[in-house]
């Protein structure tokens, strides 16, 4: 498993995982900068994800949709802030209506992703802030079917190893 | 942990102990299933779906609520989170996408995918 890290800071209701891959900077940045390649990571194999728009410049907008296993679409957005390619990347992430008009009653979250060169590969960091804790559990309660469903494949992986 | 707790978990375990279980427990959590509807599913007999549902439903991972004639089940979101924490959970989510970014960087020519 690549994950080397895991923070959990409750009081600024922020998540910061650190991650090594075997592969160089420019390579890990590519998954990012490549929209097939992001929504084949971004979404769990029972929620595949689809990227419509993807402007990976500061003030440009990366759209997406999740198709559940019922046929149920959920769309989301990125908001990109901050752009050092191929180093950092920070967005805001949001839900959106199925045009892909952000929702605003819906929380957004402000993500900051790092990746530095780390003994020949890539130490990549995430982190994620939440600004209330009604806002993360409004976040869980979202995807909190596609939660689910991980926790329970993941059991189905234990079993199966 | 107290015995409530304990024998919580032993039903919550035991009922995720099994394949066909956590096949239904992932149907009805994506949607209301009537029991009939998820026995379909199954090369099993109806009554051994029931059975696999009871099981679910006294772990608390499941409802049921009739309609009529039919018998209509639904997974207990909360119940299944229960065991985990907001920012465990949002983990869980990144975790998996972590581990998909390392499969996709690393070449396996046996592998599809």
């Amino acid at each position: 498993m690549p994950v080397t890290d895991v923070q959990h800071d409750l009081d600024n209701l922020t998540l910061t995982i650190t991650a090594d891959f075997a592969a160089p900077v420019e390579r890990i940045w590519q998954v990012y900068a490549d929209p097939r390649q992001l929504e084949m990571v971004w979404g769990p194999p029972t929620y595949p994800a689809t990227v419509v728009d993807h402007d990976l410049r500061p003030g440009g907008r990366v759209t997406y949709y999740m198709t559940g296993p019922e046929g149920d679409k959920h769309a989301g957005y990125w908001l990109v802030t901050a752009v050092d390619e191929p180093r950092s990347l920070s967005f805001d992430d949001g839900f959106a209506d199925l045009d892909f008009n952000p929702r605003p009653e819906l929380p957004v979250s402000r993500n900051v992703y790092t990746f530095t060169e780390h003994n020949g590969g890539t130490r990549a960091t995430y982190v994620g802030n939440y600004e209330s804790a009604e806002a993360l559990q409004q976040v869980l309660d979202m995807g909190v079917v596609e939660g689910a469903t991980l926790a329970i494949n993941q059991i189905d992986a234990a079993v199966a190893s | 942990m107290g015995e409530e707790s304990s024998d919580r978990a032993d039903a919550l375990f035991h009922a995720l102990a099994d394949r066909t279980r956590r096949d239904i427990l992932r149907r009805v959590l994506a949607g209301e299933h009537s029991v009939s509807a998820l026995a379909a599913n199954y090369d099993m007999s109806f009554a051994a779906v029931q059975k696999h549902v009871a099981v679910l439903e006294k772990a608390g991972l499941l409802t049921k609520r009739r309609s009529g004639r039919e018998q209509l089940a639904s997974g207990d979101v909360a119940a299944v989170r229960s065991v985990a924490s907001m920012l465990t959970e949002l983990e869980q989510v990144w975790r998996g996408r972590i581990a998909r970014i390392d499969r996709l960087i690393t070449p396996d020519p046996d592998q599809e995918d």
